[in-house]
């Protein structure tokens, strides 16, 4: 029983890895969606019954390919509804003329048609939510319930979100293809949206204790691997990749032991992933060398590599900080990169000066009602010594605040602006643990 | 590939007949109208008369049933359409897009089940 589940887990994690690229080929050739993730899905199940006898094959996406297409063959004569009869038969023709998988020992050359794959699952007729569920299942090859426990919702939900996305590709005419050059920019957006929300999906679930939820962090760096593999001249993906993997490197020292919040300040900067950050900045890098006016991407990367390569928070170059926010608001004005920017000034010039940058931000709309401008101002009002201000600007911070850690963690700021024995900071501090 | 284009807008906002407005939406229809017609993408469309004077049919357990009016209860109705032959989705999105009321109203593209 237990060396069985070992074999199914090694089929597993060997179909994980084939299963983008071999899916991408596979659809390639049929055209349509469901029909290739149905006869992939067959071909996987097909490998779990024959790899713990026979072994894994030398070239397993090569297997998969082959039995997935006569999968696909075995689909369509038990379909009777089909898009068009001509084009059911053109598809049979082709693939009927491949050896049996089990006889042959040939090995087909997989084409990497992933990059359409890609386009595909994230192409904006499909709402976000469905494209980062269809990404991590077609390209990543999460199955339905890894994507359903990282999402936290049940796997019905999840499998019918998936169905109805892959429903939805074939029905509607979505095409199969890299988008043609005018629309390349818009469209490689989307694609670098929904990777970032799968990135961020799973950075603001990680509480430093747990990895009860499946890595996304990980999905979304590998994904911006994969882009930048295939689209080496996109700069805006490798400063995403770079991104990813800056922030990332942060991931064991940004929460405490009972996953309270660990600011920037406040970080154990010897725990930090070198690797990640030597990773990250030769992405950043990379993107430098694409295009010499950096898009929002690369300039966050650039930010997180200013922090990435300074050993304490008081070396920072501040000055260098505010260059970067002054380039992103160049292109377009910001509330949140204007805020980000008013906390460098606090630091490169001082708490007054920071103010008086916030003070600018105060006409933004719905400034108002995001926690993060009150805990900035409360923060530098605190600096200049001004605690009642501080206190209220807490007080709003918090009130604002839907997440237990954060106002665990802004609670304990306004408490310390007043030590003292019986402040209820500290008391609703100590019932996060 | 044949695909609808459902024009939905709020009768209340549209601008009324008669009016420099409306004379000028009608333009931009017409020049619309030609440049799918020019494209040789065009199949047919034609404006509707208001959600009010149109009827929902439906049938449970055997029983037609008839519902008066707009079947939802939005401001928006359907008050016109395109049915326009496009490669893909994305070419029909394009068009779709640059319908008049595409601005003011929202444009539903439902693909055509092709029957063989």
């Amino acid at each position: 029983m237990n060396s069985n589940a070992t074999t199914h887990a090694a089929v597993e994690r060997v179909v994980r890895q084939e299963w983008g690229r071999v899916l991408a080929a596979l659809l390639h050739r049929v055209g349509q969606f469901e029909l290739a993730e149905d006869a992939l899905q067959d071909a996987f199940v097909a490998a779990l019954s024959r790899w713990p006898q026979q072994g894994v094959p030398a070239n397993p996406g090569g297997w998969l390919l082959r039995t997935a297409e006569r999968k696909a063959i075995d689909i369509m004569r038990r379909s009777r509804v089909f898009q068009s009869r001509q084009q059911q038969l053109t598809i049979l023709a082709e693939l009927d003329s491949i050896a049996d998988p089990y006889d042959s020992a040939e090995t087909p050359e997989i084409p990497d048609e992933r990059l359409k794959l890609i386009f595909t699952c994230c192409h904006p007729a499909l709402t976000e939510e469905v494209s980062v569920a269809l990404t991590l299942k077609s390209v990543c090859g999460l199955n339905t319930l890894q994507i359903a426990k990282a999402f936290l919702v049940p796997q019905a939900t999840m499998a019918q979100r998936i169905v109805r996305a892959k429903r939805k590709i074939s029905l509607s005419g979505i095409p199969y293809r890299i988008p043609p050059a005018k629309d390349w920019p818009e469209r490689m957006n989307a694609v670098l949206a929904v990777v970032y929300l799968i990135f961020n999906e799973g950075y603001s679930a990680y509480d430093g204790t747990t990895h009860s939820r499946a890595d996304l962090c990980e999905e979304a760096i590998r994904l911006g691997r994969l882009l930048v593999e295939l689209a080496p001249t996109e700069a805006e993906a490798s400063g995403l990749t770079a991104l990813m993997l800056l922030h990332h490197s942060r991931r064991k020292s940004r929460s405490g032991p009972i996953g309270e919040i660990v600011p920037l300040d406040a970080q154990d900067r010897l725990q930090w992933d070198q690797e990640c950050i030597f990773e990250g900045l030769a992405w950043l890098e990379h993107s430098f060398q694409q295009s010499s006016s950096p898009g929002y991407y690369t300039l966050q990367a650039r930010l997180s590599a200013i922090h990435a390569t300074t050993t304490s928070f008081s070396a920072t170059d501040w000055p260098a900080m505010l260059a970067v926010y002054d380039q992103m608001l160049a292109s377009s004005s910001n509330p949140v990169v204007q805020l980000n920017r008013a906390v460098a000034i606090s630091y490169a010039c001082g708490p007054q000066e920071g103010l008086q940058a916030l003070e600018e931000l105060a006409v933004a709309p719905r400034i108002a009602s995001y926690q993060p401008y009150h805990a900035a101002h409360a923060d530098m009002l605190a600096r200049l010594g001004d605690r009642q201000a501080a206190d209220q600007a807490y007080a709003r911070a918090i009130e604002l605040s839907h997440n237990q850690a954060e106002q665990a963690f802004l609670r304990k700021k306004q408490a310390d602006l007043q030590p003292g024995p019986d402040t209820n900071g500290a008391g609703a501090c100590r019932d996060r643990g | 590939m044949e695909y609808l284009m459902c024009i939905y807008t709020d009768p209340e906002a549209d601008p009324q007949k008669g009016s420099p407005e409306h004379e000028e939406l009608m333009s931009e229809y017409f020049a619309f109208t030609n440049e799918v017609i020019e494209a040789g993408v065009m199949r047919g469309g034609n404006e509707l008369h208001p959600a009010s004077a149109g009827s929902t049919v439906a049938v449970r357990g055997g029983k037609v049933e008839f519902v008066d009016g707009p079947f939802a209860d939005t401001k928006e109705q359907l008050g016109g359409y395109y049915l326009l032959d496009c490669a893909d989705l994305d070419e029909a999105l394009k068009w779709a897009a640059k319908i008049p009321s595409a601005r003011h109203g929202r444009i539903e593209v439902r693909p055509v089940v092709v029957m063989e």
